[in-house]
């Protein structure tokens, strides 16, 4: 146990260099050196996970020092769950690159991921306000490059926008930690809970002022309305695998606010329930406009980018209220969200291939595999929307339940029902264009004389060029692999469904754990005998 | 002085957000760098603002004067924030060249096509393009 903790950082962030260093030539040995490092991380996440599933929580002090003064990883039930789910995701969508070809596109795809996921669980693990910031930037500056891999001028403009605003996101947060720093005098996560515990109630001007410039950072990465903008167009460009990776990476937002607003700002704390007043109103808000944008748009893959911001919106709200009960349901939304939103990406990313790049909402002629890639679309759409008898019923269901004692409930209830409905209208027109109505395009087969008269609708080009900036199905390494993956992620969401009883009975533990911060500041701030 | 300083921060932040706002990307990135630093600035003073101090603790045991001693961790912090900074602001700057390279302006907002369906292109249309670049 002792120096696993800090595995899920260094592992990726060697195998990152060696990938960069010496096989940036060869694809074959990136793509095995990649496969393997992701289950080698899944392999630390487990071992880690059955340690953390105890109840225990593990300090790992980097260079041994004392704690508030070195910088300590955390390993606790929330930070495992994280761990074990982004490196399931990662092993699974690495997966799905390989066999749709879309790791050929560019350059370092599989250097890059190592990076990503090197961020990802730095940000998971890490109990320093100021390295939660070092690894934001890490995280970030690998999703630069997944973001722009394979190129094209759409791809790089949504690029520039994406980085633009989390530039200015980035300046926020070391704004916020300046403020914090300023009033609490400490970075370490429990410390600053613990001094925060000790203030006086009626000077807490600074404190409130940093708390919230923190949630603001968090927000933008959570892509919460109104700091959403930066995400329709990043992942409707993005190439489909790295859009489903980032169905993590925006749960890194809500992750921060978890962590912070039941450790360092809880709801009896001095600033009082600032968070839960904030975040409640805009969850409603983000959860509407992101069903709103699904029915609306004119894209499939905006669809599926607005289907991730609704997903967002809908697990914000009972985290809002940062109880038992509200933590429990939005732990399992966003394992649930996770799991689907990746798989909304993956299939969306298969459509377009198979239209010859074309994303638009339009009538096409009938793709390749339609049968399987519709069944595939068919699920990730019931349970995006959450009907069942996929997770996403029981996870709504959760919240709905969850959501009962508080005063609003019956615009929380509305809110969630109602945009519901819009988001399968929204599903099922997009599903009726591209799998039924298709067929109204196909030549008759059982009419040839019509054939070679008739005005073929659209040609969908013979042979992508290989830099071209969409997959290319004609020359993927292994299509079986493509599907195989996506399907994996929607038996994920199945699993969920069906074993929902433990889950929601280990993730009320969790919550537990969550609401009870003193266990987490003890173990940090006491038992240190043998620390410089 | 921290009248001076805090109105030194204001005003590089003022002149970073109106940058920010333009809509081409030059305009951008030196927005960027200048809201770097002015939160650079912010995060130095946030150890308090103390004139002609070392950041380290001098004598030792009991001789150890606590009050010629300024706040170590927000100059850690800032040269921290310096060096992302200045990575950051090299990879926009590359971002920026490569979409105005392969997009023909450095237009911030994107283009029409983004939002707006593109008429279906025939097949008459593909093979008259194929004979022009032919």
């Amino acid at each position: 146990m002792t120096h696993w903790l800090i595995a899920p950082v260094l592992l990726p962030a060697l195998m990152g260099s060696l990938m960069v260093l010496w096989m940036r030539h060869d694809l074959l040995l990136q793509r095995v050196f990649g496969i393997v490092s992701s289950l080698l991380i899944l392999g630390v996440a487990l071992i880690l996970h059955h340690d953390a599933i105890s109840g225990d929580i593990y300090v790992y002090r980097l260079g041994n020092w004392s704690a508030p003064f070195g910088i300590v990883l955390m390993l606790d039930r929330l930070a495992a769950l994280m761990l074990l789910l982004t490196a399931v995701l990662a092993v699974v969508v690495q997966l799905y690159a390989i066999g749709s070809g879309w790791d050929r596109k560019g350059w370092h795809f599989h250097a890059l991921w190592m990076f990503q996921l090197m961020g990802l669980n730095g940000a998971f693990l890490t109990g320093d306000a100021f390295n939660l910031f070092v690894f934001f930037e890490v995280l970030l500056i690998a999703s630069y490059g997944l973001v722009i891999h394979g190129g094209g001028p759409m791809r790089l403009r949504a690029g520039v926008q994406y980085i633009s605003y989390n530039l200015a996101g980035s300046a926020l947060f070391l704004a916020a930690l300046g403020t914090l720093y300023a009033s609490t005098g400490t970075l370490n996560m429990a410390d600053m809970a613990a001094r925060v515990a000790m203030m006086p109630p009626d000077d807490t001007a600074l404190l409130r002022t940093g708390a919230v410039l923190l949630l603001l950072v968090f927000a933008v990465k959570a892509a919460i309305v109104p700091l959403h903008f930066w995400l329709p167009s990043t992942y409707a460009n993005a190439p489909g695998p790295v859009a489903a990776l980032f169905a993590i990476m925006s749960k890194v937002g809500v992750y921060a606010i978890v962590r912070f607003f039941t450790l360092v700002f809880p709801n009896d704390s001095v600033v009082e329930t600032i968070a839960s007043d904030l975040i409640l109103p805009a969850a409603l808000i983000t959860l509407t406009l992101g069903q709103i944008g699904v029915l609306g748009t004119r894209s499939v893959t905006r669809m599926a980018a607005f289907a991730s911001i609704a997903s967002i919106g809908t697990l914000l709200i009972p985290l809002a209220h940062f109880n038992t009960a509200g933590l429990t349901a939005g732990l399992y939304y966003m394992i649930h969200s996770t799991l689907a939103g990746a798989a909304l990406f993956l299939v969306v990313d298969m459509i377009c291939a198979r239209r010859g790049g074309d994303h638009w909402l339009r009538l096409r002629p009938t793709i390749r595999n339609t049968g399987a890639v519709s069944v595939l679309f068919f699920l990730a759409a019931i349970a995006t929307a959450g009907l069942p008898p996929l997770s996403g019923f029981i996870g709504k269901l959760l919240i709905l339940d969850a959501t009962w004692t508080d005063p609003w409930r019956i615009g929380i209830w509305t809110t969630i029902l109602a945009t519901s409905v819009i988001a399968i209208i929204g599903f099922s027109r997009a599903g009726s264009l591209l799998f039924w109505k298709s067929h109204e395009l196909d030549p008759d087969p059982g009419n040839d004389t019509d054939e070679g008269q008739r005005p073929k609708p659209g040609p969908i080009p013979v042979k992508l060029e290989t830099d071209e900036p969409i997959q290319d199905v004609d020359d993927s390494a292994a299509p079986w692999l493509a599907f195989a993956s996506t399907g994996a992620l929607l038996a994920g969401t199945a699993l969920l469904a069906i074993f929902a009883g433990p889950v929601t009975e280990y993730l009320r533990d969790t919550a537990n754990q969550l609401t009870d911060p003193q266990p987490y500041i003890e173990s940090v701030l006491m038992q240190q005998e043998d620390t410089k | 002085m921290e009248i001076l300083v805090a109105s030194a921060i204001g005003a590089m932040m003022a002149a970073a957000i109106y940058l920010i706002l333009r809509l081409r990307t030059f305009a951008v990135i030196l927005g960027m760098t200048m809201m770097t630093y002015a939160i650079n600035a912010f995060l130095f003073v946030s150890g308090r603002l103390v004139v002609n101090r070392p950041p380290i603790l001098q004598g030792s045991g009991e001789a150890v004067d606590v009050t010629m001693y300024t706040d170590p961790i927000p100059q850690a912090l800032v040269l921290t924030a310096i060096v992302i900074g200045f990575g950051m602001t090299a990879v926009v700057v590359m971002m920026s060249l490569g979409a105005f390279i392969e997009g023909g302006d450095d237009h911030i907002n994107m283009p029409q096509d983004d939002r707006e369906m593109p008429p279906l292109k025939t097949v008459e249309d593909t093979k008259k393009i194929e004979e022009e670049t032919a």
